[in-house]
């Protein structure tokens, strides 16, 4: 017999109240960094010692730069996710732990916007 | 009670982890690494929205002999994390559990990342 509640049992969040969330999205963002980190080993090996205008060149057309935000979107947010256990496996101080988590959220976010906004400069802005 | 007999849990100056526990801290340490990464690819692509100088500042930094043995570094751990990482997913679907296709794949995953690195640099330089 169990003695979750039929609601509980319904939301299926568990203890730590967002259920599979996290481990759905770690292979969601992994299965779809598989394509994006090839494209984008094989980008970055084409445009090794690029100068400025080539490098500009490639980041403007829109294939290259809807899949540059794709990439580091992806990789923002399977990173984050990554850091996060990381941080709870290895980091048992409350605050530190605390630091650790909250500071990986905002850095991450940072990241993620700064690059968004300088793919969509190169991009758009010409 | 005597305990000197006891077997004890395993001393880590002396004890060789085996292959699997190499690859399974090495691919978190990979993750890490590629996280720290991410700094890298921001730089380069604010300096390339920002202008040629920016751009050629982090190019010569980039090019240079620190620069490309830590490139090389980053190369090895996208691949070793990028192919170990599809070896987690198998897993995650039930395959290859057996401790012989463990070893197995972790072997191929070794190699192939060794070579993917290879190719990659071949193509760049």
């Amino acid at each position: 017999m169990s003695l979750r509640s039929p609601l509980g049992r319904a939301r299926g969040l568990g203890s730590a109240k967002s259920g599979t969330g996290h481990f759905w999205m770690q292979r969601l963002t992994a299965i779809a960094l598989v394509p994006l980190a090839l494209w984008f080993a094989i980008s970055v090996v084409g445009l090794s010692g690029a100068d400025y205008a080539t490098a500009k060149a490639w980041a403007g057309r829109p294939v290259n730069a809807a899949l540059m935000l794709l990439v580091l979107l992806t990789a923002v947010w399977h990173a984050i996710l990554g850091v996060q256990v990381v941080i709870e496996d290895y980091v048992h101080g409350g605050a530190a732990k605390w630091f650790g988590l909250i500071a990986t959220r905002l850095l991450g976010g940072f990241l993620a916007v700064f690059m968004a906004v300088s793919v969509l400069k190169v991009a758009v802005g010409g | 009670m005597s305990s000197s007999h006891r077997p004890l849990s395993p001393h880590l100056q002396i004890y060789r982890l085996p292959l699997l526990a190499v690859m399974s801290i090495t691919h978190r340490i990979a993750g890490v690494a590629l996280a720290i990464g991410l700094l890298l690819l921001a730089w380069w692509l604010g300096a390339l929205a920002a202008g040629p100088g920016a751009y050629g500042a982090v190019q010569a930094v980039l090019g240079s002999l620190i620069g490309r043995v830590v490139m090389l570094g980053f190369t090895g751990a996208l691949f070793y994390h990028l192919f170990n990482g599809l070896r987690h997913l198998l897993w995650d679907i039930g395959w290859g559990f057996e401790i012989p296709q463990a070893y197995n794949s972790g072997r191929t995953v070794i190699a192939v990342a060794a070579l993917a690195t290879v190719v990659t640099w071949l193509a760049a330089l």
